[in-house]
């Protein structure tokens, strides 16, 4: 070729995609295929990285990069978005058709669903138009099993001409084979030999002229046969991307080169003007034969209970209720399971504190010292850890746990009309599902929503559903406040009711503004909706535990310890440096208090939401602090306690409820909204998702207090 | 025989339909095609969301949900 990856723009995209070679030498393999098919799965097993993975369409929605060695060769894996083609033009299947026409990875393995071949050798039979160094991993084979579907393996091989390896990602069966068939193909070992698509005659001979007029110009870069078809197809985008990459001036040739081409073969452009209904019909046409000759289906009723399943959880009747009711049971699951683990866990921490209270004595330091280290940073830390670890290492299995059943989706189908009245994308269900683990995850979610329009309007309500930064904000406050005024079990379910009930509420304002919004700064109409509903597969309980809890657990804890040890250690300062009368907390206080009382709340909380803005996770702990500084002085080794000194501090049930109502509707976290400023690219629109929910947040506590102190329920 | 064509949309739940024609344009064209959704293809309708819409399909193996304004592009002949 004599080109260096420089000149011909592929270090360009090698870079865009953040490729990194530890050595010239190393092999890069790319996983494509269509959605949930088990792409990240194979890649996590392979090198032993953490993508997310769960049974939903569209969870990879930015490419990933992993290593492993086989045979002492170096193997770069890029984990890539899932697409059903790569003819439709978006984003997800521009960056895998650019990646595997233009960084020319050494292979390409294509990941299928066992139980659905010919659906997924669509996608097989475009990309073996582009490249022939291509495996095929047929993934999902327990599933298939498990249906009684038979997928004649050798014979697929034989008719596609390429390696084709049977998996279980997931326990890793199979895996072994894939690597050896990567090592084959990308090391030249095995020279494959792909099927070819036959077009009509017309269409082949003017692909013939077209291959002649740019072989020149393209040498043997890329696929020379694929080029001239996408130029007969007008593909607007592949065009763009070849002068790209490869530093040529094709958009402007296109039509010169189709011309002249048109001309020799003396055809006329009319008679492709369905020219891209013939090309996928003739590849669908080819993947409904080769499946009829692979597959075998023992049992035709094989997804009869699936189909079951859905009649109750999608049904008319039941739909919406059992998702309300499922969701109780996992907070109430959360809060039982929590409460204990907590309070033993508080007893440890804060006994520390005492003992190093003790150690601070002994060694007669500095009492300022022992403030700012175990008063400030300590206690926060301790707070933080206390209440948040219990219930998130309860709460992220479960979630998962839906997750990887395949719920989410059914989630979406069931809500779906509603997001339609409100002129938002039917995918919003499932980004709003991702804000539920962090929102800055929900806002990255939304690249799923093609249409710009309906992917603002789930940007700025991504806010709507409370993150785990929020969630022990609003378990702690229903267990202390609302749940501890009744007595035994009645306690933890009104607490799962309540929290269940924010919820709700935060899904039904997702609605309404998104109404709103589409109504106003974002007119427009509802773009089209085609979701997959993904078979029902077994979960794997063992692994969802370490999963949820290593990944996840681990992941938001030692982000909220890396913000609250700090924040601790000013808060306690803003506290206790005086100024004349007061400390700088309370001047603060003391100004907002005005305002904060309109809503029903106390300058202090307020404070505390505006302090909390880097993370939600320490608004409580905020709290806390503050009225423990301003002289109530209490140990706080128990719940008793905790609600003993929020009452004392003014609290009712009124502002335990403009709290939670607060915590649900108001700005973002920060590192939300630096991401929401990455995705929209525009600081206005971060700005809105600033506003929307801020505002949202006042009206409704202002409402609220303004209401039951009118009607003087209390 | 053309009389019996009609919109994708109209089919009740747990019928069949032969796909005959598809009158989206663009990228929802495209889409739809990507789905495998070629002449001659056999979709099955297997249930409503709660509220209505949108409908479940079974397309090629695989279960797809479409809006009733989508699947009203979608001409099929009833089975
Ligand atoms: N039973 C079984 N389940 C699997 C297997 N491989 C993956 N899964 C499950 O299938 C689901 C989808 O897997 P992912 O790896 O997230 O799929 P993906 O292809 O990366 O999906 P997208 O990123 O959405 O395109 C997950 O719930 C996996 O746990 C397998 O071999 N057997
Ligand atoms: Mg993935």
């Amino acid at each position: 070729m004599g080109l260096t990856s420089q000149s011909t723009g592929i270090g360009a995209l090698k870079e865009m995609l953040d490729i990194q070679l530890n050595s010239p030498d190393d092999i890069i393999v790319a996983l494509a295929g269509n959605p949930n098919t088990g792409k990240s799965t194979v890649f996590n097993s392979l090198t032993g990285l953490n993508q997310h993975t769960g049974n939903w369409t569209g969870k990879t929605v930015t490419t990933a990069q992993g290593y492993y060695k086989y045979k002492n060769k170096n193997f770069v894996l890029v984990d890539l978005p899932g697409t059903y083609s790569l003819l439709s033009n978006s984003v997800e299947e521009e960056i895998a058709r650019d990646f595997i026409c233009f960084a020319k990875p050494h292979a390409t393995v294509v990941v299928a669903d066992a139980t659905c071949v010919e659906r997924n050798l669509n996608l097989v039979l475009q990309i073996l138009e582009i490249t022939d160094k291509v495996v095929l991993c047929v993934n999902l084979m327990d599933e298939a099993r498990r249906k009684k579907i038979h997928v004649d393996l050798n014979k697929l091989s034989k008719i596609l001409g390429i390696p084709v390896v049977g998996t279980s990602a997931r326990s890793g069966e199979g895996l072994k084979d894939l690597m050896e068939a990567v090592y084959n193909v990308s090391q030249n070992q095995i020279k494959t030999k792909p099927i070819k698509i036959r077009y009509n005659d017309s269409i082949e001979s003017t692909i013939v002229s077209i291959e002649n007029a740019i072989k020149g110009l393209i040498d043997d870069r890329i696929n020379s046969r694929w080029i001239s078809l996408k130029l007969m197809d007008e593909d607007k985008s592949i065009l763009d991307s070849i002068d790209k990459y490869l530093g040529l001036n094709l958009t402007k040739e296109a039509g010169d080169i189709y011309r002249s081409a048109i001309n020799n073969s003396e055809m006329d452009k009319y008679r492709f003007s369905n020219l891209r209904d013939q090309i996928v019909t003739n590849i669908v046409k080819l993947a409904e034969n080769i499946s009829q000759q692979v597959i075998h289906i023992e049992n035709k009723n094989y997804n009869r209970l699936d189909k079951k399943i859905d009649d109750i959880l999608t049904s008319k009747l039941f739909g919406i209720p059992v998702m309300i009711a499922l969701l109780g049971l996992v907070f109430w699951i959360t809060i039982v399971g929590a409460n204990f683990p907590s309070e033993a866990l508080a007893n440890l921490l804060f006994g520390i504190e005492d003992k190093l209270t003790e150690l601070f004595m002994a060694y007669n330091l500095p009492s300022w010292l022992h403030g700012v280290l175990v008063l400030g940073v300590y206690r926060t830390l301790a707070w933080v850890v206390s209440v948040m670890l219990p219930p998130m290492a309860i709460f992220f299995p479960l979630f998962t746990l839906l997750e990887d059943l395949g719920y989410l989706p059914r989630v979406a189908f069931n809500l779906d009309n509603f997001f339609k009245k409100a002129c938002a994308h039917g995918k919003q269900a499932l980004t709003m599902c991702m804000g539920f683990g962090c929102n800055a995850a929900g806002v990255i979610g939304c690249r799923i929503i093609d249409s710009p329009r309906e992917r603002l309007i789930a940007t700025i309500t991504n806010n709507f559903v409370p993150c785990n930064g929020r969630f022990p904000t609003l378990i702690a406050i229903t267990t202390i406040f609302i749940a501890g005024a009744a007595k035994g079990a009645l306690q933890t379910i009104i607490a799962a009711l309540t929290i269940t009930g924010i919820i709700v509420l935060g899904v039904l304002m997702t609605l309404l503004v998104s109404k709103i919004l589409s109504k106003t700064i974002l007119k427009g109409l509802p773009s089209s909706f085609a979701l997959e509903l993904p078979p029902y597969r077994k979960p794997q309980i063992g692994r969802i535990i370490v999963r949820s809890i290593f990944d996840r657990t681990i992941f938001v804890l030692s982000r909220a310890v890396m913000v609250a040890a700090p924040a601790g250690l000013v808060i306690w300062s803003m506290a206790n440096i005086h100024i004349g009368v007061g400390s700088l907390l309370d001047y603060g206080a003391s100004f907002l208090n005005p305002f904060a009382r309109l809503l029903g709340m106390d300058g202090y909380i307020l404070m505390a939401f505006i302090l909390g803005l880097p993370a939600n996770e320490i608004v409580m702990p905020i709290i806390i602090m503050s009225y423990m500084a301003s002289g109530v002085m209490i140990e706080l080794e128990s719940i008793e306690a905790l609600r003993n000194l929020l009452i004392s501090n003014g609290w009712t049930w009124l502002t335990a409820i403009n709290v939670m109502l607060f915590s649900l509707m108001h700005f973002p976290c920060g590192t939300t909204l630096l991401t929401i400023r990455k995705e929209t690219k525009s600081w206005k629109w971060t700005f809105i998702s600033f506003l929307v929910p801020t505002i949202t947040g006042i009206v409704i506590t202002f409402t609220v207090t303004q209401t039951v102190r009118l009607l003087r329920l209390i | 025989m053309k009389e019996n064509i009609i919109p994708l949309s109209l089919i009740p739940c747990g019928k069949s339909a032969k796909v005959k024609a598809i009158t989206a344009e663009g990228t929802l064209r495209r889409r739809m095609l990507d789905l495998g959704l070629v002449i001659d293809t056999i979709v099955k309708s297997l249930r409503k969301s709660p509220s209505g819409d949108p409908t479940a399909y079974e397309i090629r193996g695989a279960v797809i949900a479409l809006r009733s304004e989508e699947a009203s592009k979608i001409m099929v002949e009833p089975l």
